[in-house]
């Protein structure tokens, strides 16, 4: 249970940031934060009570004591894809800071909400 | 005003979330895939390592798009960062210590990287996790040595060949009357180092990729500083 | 068994007020740094919840090649926030 909400607190944190905040590496913080929440709800999701890992190290463990897999799997998707959107994020960001030599997206009048 | 709307927004949808979420229940046993998966992972594949098995073999056109996804954000990052003007290179090494010290854990980190993706239907690990240790390490040299490069026609040799090899055991699969990405290969004995048919060898040249890919992408990340 | 449940609380309690501290604080290098800590915590909460799969790329993902992009970012622009 505790996994679930401290998930969703952290989800709520990014979100607020990406809302409110005007610095753009502010924003791409919070965004990596609402990433980490969701992959650690996936995989609270996915947990069994008292279950191993889903590696069949051992000939005696069982399959029917075993956390999911599929969760994990997406999850080990979805944090390679995240690094590659955070990058491509942050070099954009240099590129803005080149030609506007401010991060306030009030200041760089085309981003303004 | 602005943030007392978005508290007031984020009140709203984090007691929707969490009524969702805390109805699911937590620990209980997974859904009919995951058993699936779980109950079939040994005598379908012949891998030990579920997650393993589940991203290459029964996802493995998710993890080739995956892949695909990680060389367009790489591609883009040199596309976008790229400058015309050839730039002087600060001559400023890190201390002593760190030079020496990077010099001795450079060749390990770079082997734990290996192992890592080579015994990545074994235990955990794969591709992926073996490929971003590999960068790590490259990131180590980049930090203490400012003269330290890459070669980058070498670089995108080894991706060009990683990507190649992927896309080429799949059709294989496919020329010899199974479905794409199948695994066609013996499954051999479980827990063995050579086993579960195509998986070793599709997750290596993973690793290969990947490596390239990240190192890539952390080498035109640092020429913007090093002017 | 206990033991296990105060240590999951701390971390959470911990995975929070990093969170927080990325978000609130000015200085953009030390907000980086919560995000680091805050990839530490969630490894070692997975590796509490039985995926060391995930555990181990968060680690070398999250922790280093994450925080590595966002340090060379605010090399290149601003380190404080206006």
């Amino acid at each position: 249970m505790i996994y679930y909400i401290t998930s969703v607190l952290l989800i709520l944190i990014g979100m607020y940031a990406v809302l409110v905040k005007k610095n753009l590496v502010k924003i791409v913080i919070g965004l990596t934060i609402i990433d980490a929440g969701v992959h650690l709800l996936l995989i609270a999701i996915g947990y069994v009570q008292d279950a191993t890992a889903p590696i069949f190290s051992t000939e005696s463990l069982t399959s029917d004591k075993m956390v999911d897999p599929v969760p994990q799997a997406l999850v080990l998707t979805a944090i390679v894809i995240g690094l590659g959107v955070t990058a491509v994020a942050l070099a954009l960001i240099i590129r803005l800071y080149d030609h506007h030599k401010t991060l306030n997206i009030n200041k760089i009048r085309k981003l303004k909400w | 005003m602005r943030k007392v709307f978005a508290i007031l927004l984020l009140g709203i949808f984090g007691y929707y979330i969490l009524n969702t979420v805390l109805n699911l229940g937590f620990g209980n046993e997974p859904g009919t895939v995951g058993k699936h998966y779980l109950d079939s992972t040994i005598n379908n594949i012949g891998c030990v390592n579920t997650v393993t098995s589940i991203v290459v073999s029964y996802r493995g056109f998710d993890t080739l798009g995956e892949v695909t996804v990680l060389f367009l954000a790489a591609t883009g990052l040199g596309a976008i960062l790229y400058d015309k003007k050839s730039k002087k290179r600060e001559i400023q090494h890190a201390s002593l210590i760190v030079r020496v010290s990077s010099q001795i854990f450079y060749p390990i980190i770079v082997l734990l990287g290996a192992y890592v993706f080579v015994h990545g239907h074994l235990t955990p690990g794969g591709g992926f996790q073996g490929g971003a240790i590999i960068a790590t390490g490259v990131l180590l040299m980049f930090m203490s040595y400012r003269t330290f490069e890459t070669n980058h026609n070498i670089l995108s040799w080894i991706e060009s060949l990683a990507g190649i090899l992927f896309v080429s055991i799949g059709f294989t699969g496919l020329l010899l009357g199974h479905t794409f990405l199948e695994n066609f290969l013996p499954h051999g004995v479980p827990n063995e180092l050579v086993s579960g048919g195509i998986i070793p060898i599709i997750y290596i040249a993973v690793g290969f990729k990947v490596g390239a890919e990240l190192t890539t992408l952390l080498d035109n990340m640092l020429k913007t500083i090093r002017q | 068994m206990i033991w296990l449940s105060i240590l999951v609380f701390v971390l959470c309690v911990v995975l929070i007020v990093a969170a927080l501290f990325a978000i609130i604080q000015r200085d953009l290098m030390l907000a980086v740094i919560g995000t680091g800590a805050v990839s530490v915590i969630l490894s070692i909460l997975f590796l509490i919840l039985q995926a060391p799969d995930v555990a181990l790329t968060e680690a070398a993902i999250g922790i280093a090649l994450t925080t590595i992009i966002f340090i060379i970012t605010l090399k290149k622009t601003t380190r404080y926030e206006e």
